[in-house]
């Protein structure tokens, strides 16, 4: 007996070894704990060898931002007065985005809160450095500077501005595991944002996500955006996520998997943010940047727009055809009512005095034959360019001195329908351009200013270039509805 | 023909300081861990298996390098979020054979380094799938084009690095 141990020492080490891991795989395998991470001795190694190998790994990736922070800091800052000058355009650009989404963020909440939907929104996050990988092709995990006593756990989303990466795994006192959404034992609810396709997305053998046991469906197309869904309780719903990238048929039965091009790089991960914190109300920072956001879009709206009193501007074709002008008002004059419109040269078919009575409509007779020919613009008023009927509709109703839109300006106490709030939209920002220049002071509760942007009815000056006025009016609609 | 196995063990069994028996396969890990962060190239390289395969082809013990490759793959295991024991299974078969192979064979020559740490990154490979997929019934993509400049990539980088480790060696 003593000899067969000696004979085969070697092999029976090595048995053992074999045997001992294998129960202990067993053993993982059978109770992994909650679904994410380890408890006992298999979470102490891991502390033990995550709390060996991070602090090299955080030391030398220190140093390296060091290097790289010196050479951006000090030498790299070329072009940066002209990146600033871009950005800043951007900034403005999204501001006037920002304000045109923010009625329709306002109207999803009230919405939500209608059907009694629980949205999620961010509160807090937590910045974090990533630090290390697990280092081979079979497990797409990350290490992160911060751990609990940064206030991190299991299970927290893990996102950059770009889109989603993952989700906290294992989490110790200063680091944190990360599992990415390209591991294969990930999973992360998503949908498809056109076609409305729910599924779940996890990773493949290769590492590249997709969204598995999908029904077919010819409307999936490659490029279409892919964001979170919420369902799966641990991303909030709405964050990028990726766009399609093919769909591939699943062998093992008829359904197909979507393959996903991640809007983050996963291949190149530097700073991550973990997201701590989350609720079911908007956060007031939120109310806060909306109202603001409409304000400036508001101010930059009022900068831009060609209508605005320029005080050193020549005298207009208006002036010299005995237009009233008003003066520019003294640096410290008190804030002045915005100007009424000047009245129509002539008349229009918007003007409630010249409407025909609806019982003197002839069906398919043209409006412009039943009411008065539309008058020649004046060679003085030839600037603009403007044919004569809607040139006439942007004096609004100059009978009244208000414009529609005071009229169908949404109360306060709840939303208005979209067919009366359109023509508020396409009027406003004419009266804030003409007030801005002298109050200074944006105005609340305006609707989106990018939505106002858009050709408004002849608000807008034509371009130079444009034709002269036609002699034959073209069809005009009888109502704001239909002329938006 | 090469030498026998006891005379082997007997005549070239080579020593280090028991620090480079720590810090090698830490800085290993630490390397392999930063390294593929920066580099999605490294993510092809295991240098915890080729630290494994050196001190089992110079120490030539297989009980000491089957224990070592088991604890070396344990850590590698630690730092993902597999199961401990999918590493720590292969890289101890892989000490073990190693250890034996060196036993008998001379490994001192750089051809027969390349060709054992190709041989043993596939051993490996094949361990692996077969936990994988067979014990866990996790997914695991095998494509031999994949694995076979995989294991050239690791004997290239092994013959390297064990020409610098030789370095380590006491002299005696």
């Amino acid at each position: 007996m003593e000899s067969f141990f000696s004979r085969y020492r070697n092999a029976l080490v090595l048995i053992a070894v074999l045997l001992a891991q294998v129960i202990g795989l067993a053993v993982q395998v059978r109770a992994p704990g909650s679904g994410t991470g380890d408890k006992g001795g298999v979470r102490l190694i891991r502390a033990w060898v995550v709390g060996m190998v991070s602090p090299p790994e955080r030391l030398l990736h220190a140093m390296g931002r060091g290097v790289r922070g010196t050479w951006s800091n000090y030498f790299d800052l070329i072009h940066v007065r002209q990146q600033n000058q871009s950005l800043q355009a951007q900034i403005d650009a999204l501001r006037l985005e920002e304000a045109s989404l923010a009625e329709d963020a306002r109207q999803g909440e009230r919405l939500q809160a209608l059907l009694g939907f629980q949205e999620k929104y961010v509160y807090k996050t937590v910045a974090a450095q990533v630090i290390g990988t697990a280092g081979t092709e079979q497990s797409h995990v990350l290490f992160i500077d911060k751990g609990s006593a940064d206030g991190i756990a299991s299970d927290m989303p893990v996102i950059t501005p770009d889109g989603i990466v993952g989700k906290t795994r294992d989490v110790f006192d200063h680091t944190s595991q990360v599992l990415e959404i390209s591991d294969a034992t990930s999973g992360a609810g998503v949908i498809l944002q056109q076609t409305r396709i729910q599924g779940v997305l996890r990773g493949n053998s290769w590492g590249q996500p997709q969204i598995v046991n999908v029904s077919p469906d010819e409307r999936i197309k490659a490029g279409e955006p892919v964001v979170t869904s919420g369902g799966d309780s641990i991303y909030p719903r709405g964050l990028a996520v990726g766009t399609v990238d093919r769909v591939v048929p699943d062998p093992e039965g008829t359904l197909v998997s979507v393959l996903v091009k991640p809007s983050a790089n996963l291949e190149k991960l530097e700073e991550v943010l973990v997201i701590t914190n989350t609720g079911s109300a908007m956060p007031s920072e939120m109310q806060d940047d909306l109202s603001e956001a409409q304000q400036r879009a508001s101010d930059i709206l009022a900068e831009r727009l060609p209508s605005r009193a320029d005080p050193n501007a020549p005298p207009t074709s208006a002036a010299q055809n005995g237009t009233p002008q008003t003066a520019p008002p003294p640096a410290n004059a008190l804030p002045t009512p915005p100007p009424k419109p000047p009245p129509p040269l002539h008349a229009d078919h918007f003007s409630p005095t010249s409407m025909v009575p609806a019982e003197d409509l002839v069906p398919g007779q043209r409006m412009a034959n039943s009411t008065t020919p539309p008058a020649q613009p004046p060679a003085g008023n030839s600037g603009s360019g403007e044919p004569p009927h809607r040139t006439g509709n942007t004096a609004g109703n100059p009978a009244s001195g208000v414009s529609p839109a005071k009229k169908t300006e949404p109360t306060a106490g709840g939303p208005a329908s979209p067919n009366q709030a359109a023509p508020a939209l396409s009027h406003e920002p004419a009266a804030r351009s003409k007030a801005a220049p002298n109050t200074g002071t944006p105005q609340n509760g305006q609707k989106p200013a990018a939505k106002a942007s858009q050709p408004d009815n002849g608000q807008k000056p034509a371009p130079a270039g444009s034709p002269p006025a036609s002699s034959t009016p073209a069809p005009q609609p009888t109502s704001p509805q239909e002329r938006n | 023909m090469a030498l026998m196995a006891s005379s082997r063990h007997e005549v070239g069994s080579r020593s280090y300081p028991i620090l480079v028996y720590v810090l090698t396969p830490l800085l290993a890990l630490g390397l392999q861990s930063l390294l593929s962060l920066h580099f999605a190239f490294f993510g092809l390289i295991d240098l915890p298996l080729l630290v494994t395969i050196y001190y089992a082809i110079s120490k030539r013990e297989p009980i000491s390098a089957t224990l070592a490759g088991a604890v070396i793959g344990v850590a590698q295991d630690a730092l993902t979020h597999h199961p401990l024991g999918v590493f720590g299974i292969s890289k101890a078969i892989v000490g073990y054979l190693s250890a034996s192979l060196g036993v008998r064979v001379d490994t001192e020559n750089h051809g027969t380094r390349l060709l054992v740490t190709f041989g043993f990154t596939l051993v490996q490979t094949i361990v692996l799938y077969w936990v994988e997929r067979h014990m866990l019934g996790q997914p695991y993509a095998w494509i031999w084009v994949h694995e076979l400049i995989k294991a050239g990539i690791n004997a290239l980088i092994g013959v390297i690095l064990f020409a610098l480790l030789d370095l380590s060696r006491r002299r005696e």
